[in-house]
């Protein structure tokens, strides 16, 4: 786009400072990590990598992490189909009642984790009579999850038109058949993306899944809180953040390639 | 095959259809969420039994009046709405910069960096990064050391704290939907605008900024309400700031009152159920 | 480098918070239901306990930390253990059922006994409860009319920690944080929890006499209201609360908080060395946890053999010590270089302690005459004191 010089200049500086601030304490969690200091406080008195070893055998740091994976990944195929047929719903699709349905699924993550924690802690525990435990937490993950998979899908369908769909279907391909051949290709880097997105909240969720998670069920935000509490693990902790962000390029990067390839053929 | 059938006998009856796609997600949705949200309201109108600590089916309005008329629940909601409301502002005057140099200037492969620079903290653990705005707000943190030289000195830990980490923590889920937003403007469009004599600076307020409006506010909803309702960044880097979130879970975790702690809820639920009202017909919701 | 194995405090913030608003105690109705074992008879295989987190570790947090294999081996009983958030949160699972054993605190030792939840502990079956502090046995928040519910765990004191370079001369005295805070403004940290009210009462208790508090659990609503007062005055002073352990850690470590209540444990943790702390003129609020039997246990032999294992000298010095509290016998002391330091077995120094107990409206000071503040009412106050 036609912009100055100067603009684009300034454009730029401003987003080199905001990406140096996001780093900035991600730099203070990498140095707590080899931080001498067993309490994280700063300034760092020497340094170590004890904490680095350490990390490496954390049985409860590992056994969380796989239980973060395991929630995310359900709560996120659960998220994917509610979200995948309420935005074909409504997208193609006019009705009574579309801005309530279109706000029935906005809400779980538009209102304060607290609120939607104490909801489903109390309609478990008291309205259903059921013990927490690692179905409860997923289900209340799904939940809030639906809505990043139903808007992604949901602004595809609505960008992409229903020409294709309508070509396909005179052809004579039954439903079932344009959504897999036609439908599904279209949206597959939506439902990345989306999919993607409901994976990291889930994974970094700590309210909800304060209130929802069984005893004896412990994602890694629960370890951390737990650890956390614990002087000397607290650089243990730090490491293992360190880890995470680190690991956490290689989906983000598969992901944006997937999409902007898609982006391409669809602006085409 | 039934697939075949099945799909023939849909195809015409687009009511069929439709009840086929909304059947499930409308069903979670309800069963799972309104329900639990429906109890909770009751709840609220219900008491605790002061011997036994099981909460008593008895019909009072106790709790929402003294949620109503005590002076601390108004102070504290006034102080948490400013919190979330300046956390959104600086996050949107931030976020729109950098979504915009993403999405329009910089070139494909520089914006697939800076996506995923910007995605990635978001894995680094919510607690992590508490605690290390902790470590950069104490009297003797870097903030305080940058600042010193020029006669400053660190907020330290109280509200100030609170704004500056909560507006860092949710950044990047502002940032997000407003770079999609502008993603969407065809380069075309501030092409034309441009041939059409537009300034860069028209172009940008009297084109660019309604189209992401909604985005924009998109991303205000995500800041606002996980402020709202956050009580763990205040603990650690508000020092003895309360907000809602805190007094919620204060009822519930130790003085073991629900019926409290509903009504106390309602405040958050009301003040976001009227904010969704009024962005509703800006198409918002649809950009999360 | 002074290195205690202890550093763990885990009961942060909101499990030792963990009082609750109720407590079916008073009404003793513990006679029906079930009566103390007569002897161990085999082990069942297994033992279901739940514990506070730290107090029941099998080296999957750390390797290093292991007292559970010992007795698995020892006993043949393998342990399926759950940890608590709060007390409320185990008053509940022991309501649903399934557990054999439970480290309860004095907030809910007796909810547990009202309840029936747990039965009698017949201490003579147990080789190492002789060994155990005599001014820890059989006292308000482990017994009944005389009837031993548990075997005391560890215990400590709220006490008072200050930074020596900035407060001078050494207070001995908790007025530096209630009357003279304001020369700390900014500076001064509490505990955050409703419970803190008990410590304003201690302070009131002597320095203002004419309020005739006995114990500072049982507040009528002229001394409750008094307490809340001089916690309203302390707000204008106070930094920080401080709610887990890590906070009051660095706090003190970078200078922005010195002076205000803590535990042992913090202090040994923390590395600048310029703090120290002193169990004030007027006493001091402090905790006791006690391991009970369920009533309904399935494996009650391995439950004894559980309480007889944890209250052995070793092993509870290494999980008190883990925990960072004093331990309840004095042989635990063989295995632990710092006892001193907690003043394990000092019952001059524990006289001073009025250990946690859940404030209800029956006044646990034997008055009868008032109703006494109850823990909802204590939970909105300290909501109000911090404003």
């Amino acid at each position: 786009m036609q912009l100055g010089r100067v603009a684009r200049w300034v454009l730029g500086g401003i987003t080199t400072v905001v990406l140096a601030l996001i780093y900035l304490p991600l730099g203070v969690v990498f140095l707590n990590s080899i931080s001498t200091s067993e309490s994280l406080t700063w300034p760092p008195p020497g340094f170590t990598l004890e904490w680095w070893r350490r990390a490496m055998h954390s049985e409860g740091a590992f056994e969380a992490l796989g239980m973060s994976v395991m929630v995310a990944l359900a709560a996120s195929a659960i998220a994917l189909v509610l979200g995948t047929l309420a935005a074909m719903a409504l997208s193609r699709h006019r009705f009574f009642g579309k801005e309530s349905v279109n706000l029935l699924i906005v809400l779980p993550i538009a209102l304060p984790g607290i609120v939607t924690g104490i909801a489903l802690n109390n309609a478990f525990r008291t309205l259903m009579g059921v013990q927490l435990a690692v179905w409860t937490l997923i289900i209340a993950h799904a939940t809030f999850c639906i809505v990043t998979v139903y808007n992604n899908a949901f602004a595809r369908l609505n960008a992409s038109g229903t020409r294709l769909e309508e070509a396909s279907m005179d052809l004579g391909a039954g439903l079932f058949t344009t959504f897999r051949l036609v439908t599904f290709p279209h949206l597959k880097s939506a439902l990345m993306a989306g999919g993607l997105l409901a994976f990291a909240l889930s994974f970094d969720e700590i309210i909800v899944t304060t209130f929802t998670a069984g005893t004896g069920v412990t994602t890694l935000p629960l370890w951390i809180l737990q650890n956390m509490f614990r002087p000397n693990q607290a650089p243990v902790v730090a490491v293992i953040a360190v880890i995470l962000a680190v690991v956490s390029v290689v989906p983000l990067a598969i992901a944006q390639r997937l999409t902007a390839k898609d982006a391409e053929a669809v602006s085409r | 095959m039934t697939a075949t059938r099945v799909s023939t006998y849909l195809a015409p009856r687009r009511r069929l259809r439709l009840a086929g796609l909304l059947t499930a997600p409308v069903l979670w949705l309800g069963l799972v969420y309104v329900v639990a949200l429906a109890a909770l309201l009751i709840t609220a109108f219900w008491t605790v039994d002061a011997f036994t600590g099981q909460v008593r089916v008895e019909w009072t309005t106790e709790n929402i009046v003294e949620v109503l008329t005590e002076a601390l629940y108004r102070t504290v909601t006034l102080r948490t709405l400013g919190i979330a409301a300046l956390v959104t502002v600086l996050d949107i005057i931030v976020a729109v910069p950098v979504a915009f140099f993403m999405a329009k200037i910089a070139r494909p492969r520089m914006r697939h960096l800076l996506v995923i620079a910007m995605l990635a903290p978001l894995w680094a653990s919510y607690l992590v990064k508490v605690y290390a705005w902790r470590a950069l707000l104490s009297g003797n943190g870097l903030i305080e050391w940058a600042v010193a030289p020029f006669g400053g000195e660190t907020p330290g830990y109280g509200i100030v704290g609170v704004v500056l980490t909560l507006s860092y923590l949710w950044l990047p889920y502002v940032v997000m939907p407003i770079y999609a937003g502008f993603d969407r403007v065809p380069d075309r469009l501030l092409e034309a605008s441009a041939d059409l004599g537009g300034r860069g600076w028209r172009t940008l307020t009297a084109v660019v900024l309604p189209m992401i409006r909604p985005a924009i506010i998109a991303g205000s909803i995500f800041a606002f309400s996980l402020s709202l309702g956050d009580y763990i960044t205040t603990t650690i880097v508000g020092g003895s700031t309360q907000m809602l979130g805190t007094l919620v879970y204060d009822n519930v975790g130790s003085a073991n009152n629900l019926p409290l702690a509903a009504a106390i809820s309602l405040i958050p639920i009301g003040i976001i159920l009227v904010y969704l009202a009024a962005v509703r017909r800006t198409g918002a919701l649809r950009s999360l | 480098m002074s290195k205690s194995p202890s550093r763990l405090a885990l009961r942060a913030g909101i499990a030792a918070t963990a009082a609750v608003s109720l407590a079916a105690c008073g009404t003793s109705g513990s006679d029906g239901g079930s009566e103390a074992a007569s002897s161990i008879g085999d082990t069942e295989g297994s033992v279901s306990i739940l514990a506070w987190p730290g107090y029941v570790e099998d080296g999957s947090n750390d390797p290093t930390v292991d007292w559970v294999s010992g007795f698995e081996e020892a006993t043949g009983c393998m342990v399926d253990a759950k940890t608590y958030g709060t007390s409320d949160e185990a008053y509940q699972l022991m309501q649903s059922g399934g557990y054999d054993v439970v480290a309860a605190s004095g907030d809910l030792t007796l909810r547990l006994v009202a309840s029936e939840l747990v039965a009698p502990v017949n201490t003579d079956l147990l080789e190492n409860y002789e060994g155990i502090f005599d001014f820890l046995k059989n006292k308000e928040w482990n017994s009944v009319d005389g009837v031993s519910y548990g075997v005391p765990h560890g215990y400590g004191a709220n006490l008072l920690m200050f930074n020596t370079d900035e407060v001078t001369p050494a207070p001995t005295s908790w007025d530096v944080v209630f009357d003279k805070a304001s020369d700390y403004s900014g500076k001064v940290t509490a505990y955050d929890s409703p419970i803190y009210i008990a410590d304003a009462a201690v302070y009131l208790m002597t320095h203002n006499p004419e309020l005739g508090i006995e114990n500072p659990y049982a507040l009528d609503e002229d001394q409750f209201a008094a307490a809340v007062e001089l916690l309203k005055e302390q707000n204008a002073s106070v930094g920080e609360y401080w709610s887990d352990y890590l906070l009051e850690i660095q706090a003190f470590e970078t200078g922005d908080s010195v002076v205000g209540t803590t535990w042992q444990v913090i202090q040994n943790s923390i590395s600048t060395g310029n703090t120290d702390v002193v169990l004030p003129e007027e006493g001091a609020t402090g905790w006791s946890d006690t391991w009970m039997i369920a009533s309904d246990a399935e494996a009650p032999n391995c439950a004894y053999k559980w309480l007889d294992y944890i209250a052995s000298p070793e092993v509870n010095a290494t999980a008190t010590a883990y925990f960072g509290e004093a331990p309840s016998s004095e042989a635990a002391c063989d295995f632990r270089d710092d006892c001193e330091a907690y003043h394990a077995g000092d019952e001059e120094y524990a006289k001073q302690i009025w250990y946690w107990t859940t404030p209800i409206a029956e006044c646990v000071d034997g008055r009868e005459d008032v109703e006494c503040v109850d823990y909802s009412e204590w939970t909105k106050a300290w909501q109000e004191i911090k404003g």
